[in-house]
């Protein structure tokens, strides 16, 4: 360049390369600089040939990875599974008529629909108040920093927190912590009837001993199973039938009646068995009314004493036998999606931030101050003044997640266990089996060709966009 | 790219090592004269499998290219061979050797014309040391194509010694024993009888096979894999009825039905040996691996029994990889014959981590008691072991996830209530994928 003397500023300071390397149409305010310019490439700019060398390896490189792969996709489209039998549109009669399409179609749908919105708005939302905050540059590098996590990685650890069991998945255990502080689970989840005992599961998971009870009876005996010895309560001792009660009490004893290692009679108290303290004990009478309520005791036994004569059924109160709440089923069939797009949401609103950040940062503020002075609330100033002045930037923001979110592949593919893969499919998913798990090359190209019909909408946008921006 | 060439470097070390053992140590019986009359052959061999398998596996490769002066490369494929070999193949340039995971892709390729029939050496070693049922596994339209080399035994139900302990129960030697007894008595004692692998379909495909082929016999077995009888037939709908006196238990699994379904493999075996959240776990031989990640020592806190007998007798149901030449170049019959050989497979069996369906190989070939026993109970069954059904079906019905059998069976373990119409569903997969 240095030896080539650079014509007086014509452009007046724009700023522009010169243009003979620039294969790209001139814009559409061009008409001044459009009639110098094929006569400056010519007297000044290097040759034509030159020119074309240097773009060789890109347009190489394009040709070879991105025009070729294309062309053969669709032609491959045209072609059976083995690649051996000419069947024109067949495939992608077929990807119309298989129902995993629609499936894949339609949450192809609800990703394209919800996530560029949550995202955008997300990332808006922290873009605006991390203007206002002290510590803006921490609170964005930790947003940003799941940009830096690759998306297998990212999938991974939301396959984690959308785990089922509370002691593995953070989603539920935040859940279920919550949920137990505002309703403590029983003491014994896990308890059910000893079969053939006589007593059976009453409304609400509590359980009643079938036979009714009269004061001066027999003790009314109460064994349950299916809870881990190790689970008892320390304070459980061995269990102990009660005494024959008195002409005007009720007694029984509630006990785990398994004996550790197997062994022991059914429905019996055996040596090492222990009873289970603290178990609420209801005394209902004919007409279903609570007549008396009391506690088990640390060997099992409980006692009513005082009790008028009559028919009464010994009941056990369903908090003692509540189960914990499980939490969400995050990964079942319902819910898989949202729950995939929020961990895209976690991935994602770093980059919407930024990119908004950027763009809030060149709103000229006077036009802000100058609504305020104007008496507009922060509000009235965000919607009215603040957004649209941001339109352009949320737009290209909008636009590219839309891409994004079109060919999603690997979250929803790391994420969703396999007995909802089904449910949680999309169209790269489902390109990626039908290709390479059904080895049938021919309809995963056309389901790749089709994919490619839909991001370019949304790529013509772009570009538009772009091309107006520049001109 | 540099993990990769990281891996090769140390599987061309361990062969190094591995030729050293060989020729301290070689029995100098092969037939195979010394010297090697393949010297400068170059041959390659891909299967999909890595870390110690593949070390064993290269070892004993060595033995054969210090007999043959060959030279073999291996190649891993990942976890997915047919999606390895798919493009390799569409490319033209498959490796001379490939041990695919299902005799469906052995059908598949068949039909592509991408493998050669075994001939010579490798058709006899075939005829001469496995079962009818093997070769014929290998075969397409009567011609031998693969050679079942590495086995694993799926008729297994790990459990966790102590918590039977606990329970006082014994391990059951029937399926109504299993179902009843033990099942019931370990849920007495608060212990979660199963953890279910639902998440991963393969292993459902495998409880549905063992009983089946215990229930229904060997011959309905290999009708139902060629669909020459429909699923709907009652014999599939009695062994799903079969399986949900387990499914439809959601006391009987870890976590519920929801917990099942949701729970795949290998989370399901740390269900039993890390967080002793269940008694026991239905799955193959390689469990092993898993258990032993978990914390447990195989043999002594992780135990299996045979799958019980649902019918007259228990199952053995037996997948596996299977060895096809891919090329008509110099060698690869050669090889194929050689791994076919008991000699090679004895040598892999005593390295670990292997099971033969070689009926030359012998129970006394294994180091260890477990897999000398697993060895028993294939050469016992003899001409009643069956393969895998699922892998022997077309892909897109028995190996696909959100597919077929797969999920099918996912559904039918989310609710069991009526084996009929999931019958109905998997014939209606079926229709679609034959």
């Amino acid at each position: 360049m240095a030896h080539t003397p650079q014509p007086p500023d014509a452009d007046g300071g724009a700023g522009t390369v010169p243009g003979p390397a620039d294969p790209g149409p001139p814009g559409p305010d061009g008409t001044r600089t459009d009639e110098q310019e094929p006569g400056r490439a010519g007297a000044l700019g290097p040759p034509s040939w030159l020119a074309l060398a240097f773009l060789l390896p890109a347009l190489l490189f394009l040709g070879a990875y991105m025009l070729y792969p294309i062309g053969f996709s669709v032609y491959r489209s045209l072609w059976d599974a083995p690649g051996t039998t000419f069947v024109g549109i067949d495939n992608y009669i077929r990807m119309f008529t298989n129902p995993p399409t629609f499936v894949a179609l339609r949450n192809n749908v609800v990703w394209v629909v919800v996530a560029p919105i949550v995202v955008t708005v997300a990332g808006l939302i922290f873009a605006v108040l991390t203007e206002r905050i002290r510590w803006a540059t921490a609170f964005k590098l930790v947003v940003f920093m799941p940009m830096a996590v690759s998306f297998l990685a990212s999938g991974v650890i939301f396959r984690l927190v959308y785990e089922q069991d509370p002691e593995r998945g953070l989603a539920n255990a935040v859940i279920t912590t919550v949920q137990d502080t505002v309703a403590p689970a029983g003491d014994y989840p896990d308890a059910s009837p000893r079969d053939g005992s006589g007593v059976e599961p009453a409304d609400g998971g509590g359980f009643r001993l079938g036979a009714e009870v009269t004061p001066g009876d027999e003790p009314a005996m109460v064994p349950l199973v299916g809870i881990a010895a190790d689970d008892l309560p320390g304070a459980a001792e061995p269990a102990r039938a009660p005494e024959a009660p008195a002409g005007d009490a009720v007694a029984g004893t509630v006990w785990l009646d398994f004996t550790p290692g197997g062994g022991g009679t059914e429905g019996a108290v055996d040596p090492e068995e222990r009873g289970l303290p603290g178990v609420g004990v209801r005394l209902v009478d004919a007409d279903g009314a609570t007549a008396a309520t009391t506690e088990t005791a640390d060997d099992g036994t409980f006692a009513f004493e005082g009790v008028a004569g009559g028919a009464y059924t010994v009941e056990l109160d369903p908090r003692d036998f509540s189960e914990p709440y499980a939490g969400v089923t995050w990964l079942g069939p319902t819910v898989v999606t949202p729950a995939i797009i929020g961990a895209y949401l976690w991935v994602w609103a770093g980059f919407a931030m930024v990119l908004i950040a950027a763009g809030l940062s060149a709103i000229p503020r006077d036009a802000l101050e100058a609504a305020r002075v104007d008496g507009a609330t922060e509000w009235q100033v965000f919607r009215r003044v603040t957004v649209p002045l941001l339109s352009p930037v949320l737009m290209v923001v909008f636009v590219t997640l839309m891409i994004y979110v079109l060919k999603i592949f690997d979250l929803v593919f790391v994420i969703a266990p396999g007995s909802v893969q089904a449910d949680a499919n999309v169209l790269a998913v489902e390109m990626w089996r039908v290709a390479f798990g059904a080895n049938d090359q021919g309809l995963g190209s056309a389901l790749a060709v089709f994919l490619l019909v839909l991001v370019v909408p949304a790529m013509v946008f772009q570009i538009r966009r772009f091309r107006r921006e520049n001109s | 790219m540099t993990e990769h060439a990281w891996r090769l470097r140390g599987g061309v070390a361990v062969a190094a090592a591995g030729a050293l053992l060989a020729a301290g140590c070689a029995p100098g019986d092969g037939g195979a004269p010394g010297g090697g009359d393949l010297q400068g052959v170059q041959l390659k061999v891909a299967a999909k499998w890595t870390g110690v398998e593949q070390d064993n596996f290269v070892e004993v490769l060595s033995a054969f290219e210090e007999e043959t002066g060959a030279t073999v490369e291996y190649e891993p494929t990942g976890e997915d061979t047919g999606a390895y070999l798919g493009p390799k193949i569409e490319a033209g340039e498959p490796p001379d050797v490939a041990l695919l995971p299902q005799p469906g892709l052995l059908e598949e390729y068949a039909a592509q014309d991408a493998l050669v029939p075994l001939s010579g050496d490798a058709a006899a070693a075939l005829e001469e040391n496995y079962t009818d049922y093997w070769s014929d596994l290998g075969s397409v339209d009567g011609e031998p194509y693969g050679i079942l080399l590495k086995a694993a035994h799926k008729s297994i139900v790990w459990y966790r010694p102590e918590a039977f302990d606990a329970a006082g129960v014994q391990p059951p030697q029937t399926w109504d024993d299993m179902v009843g007894t033990t099942a019931s008595t370990l849920s007495d004692a608060g212990e979660t009888p199963f953890a279910m692998c639902g998440a991963s379909g393969w292993t459902l495909t495998d409880w549905f096979e063992n009983v089946y082929l215990s229930q229904a016999g060997p011959d309905k077995y290999d009708q139902l894999t060629a669909h020459e009888i429909p699923w709907t037939d009652d014999s599939v709908v009695d062994a799903l009825e079969t399986m949900a006196e387990v499914w439809g238990e959601g006391d009987y699994m870890a976590g519920g039905t929801d917990g099942a379904v949701q729970t795949d493999f290998p989370t399901c075996v740390t269900q039993v040996y890390g967080q002793q959240d269940a008694a026991m776990v239905y799955e193959a031989d390689f469990v092993a691996a898993s258990a032993a990640e978990a914390g447990a020592t195989v043999g002594d806190t992780a135990q299996a029994f045979p799958f019980p007998a649902v019918g007259d007798a228990a199952p053995v149901v037996v997948g596996g990889d299977i060895a096809v030449a891919m090329s008509e170049n110099e060698g690869t019959q050669e090889l194929l014959a050689y791994l076919a050989s008991p000699e090679a497979q004895t040598t892999w069996a005593g390295l670990g981590g292997y099971l033969s369906a070689n009926s030359q190989v012998q129970p006394d070939a294994y180091t260890d008691e477990f897999t000398q026993q697993l060895s028993q109970t294939v050469l016992d069954a003899g001409e009643d072991v069956r393969y895998d059904m699922s892998d022997q079906v077309p892909s897109q019905f028995g190996a696909t996830e959100g597919r077929g059998m797969w999920a099918v069976l996912q559904d039918f373990l989310r609710d069991p209530g009526d084996p009929e119409a999931t019958a109905q569903e998997l014939e209606d997969a079926a229709q679609e994928a034959y």
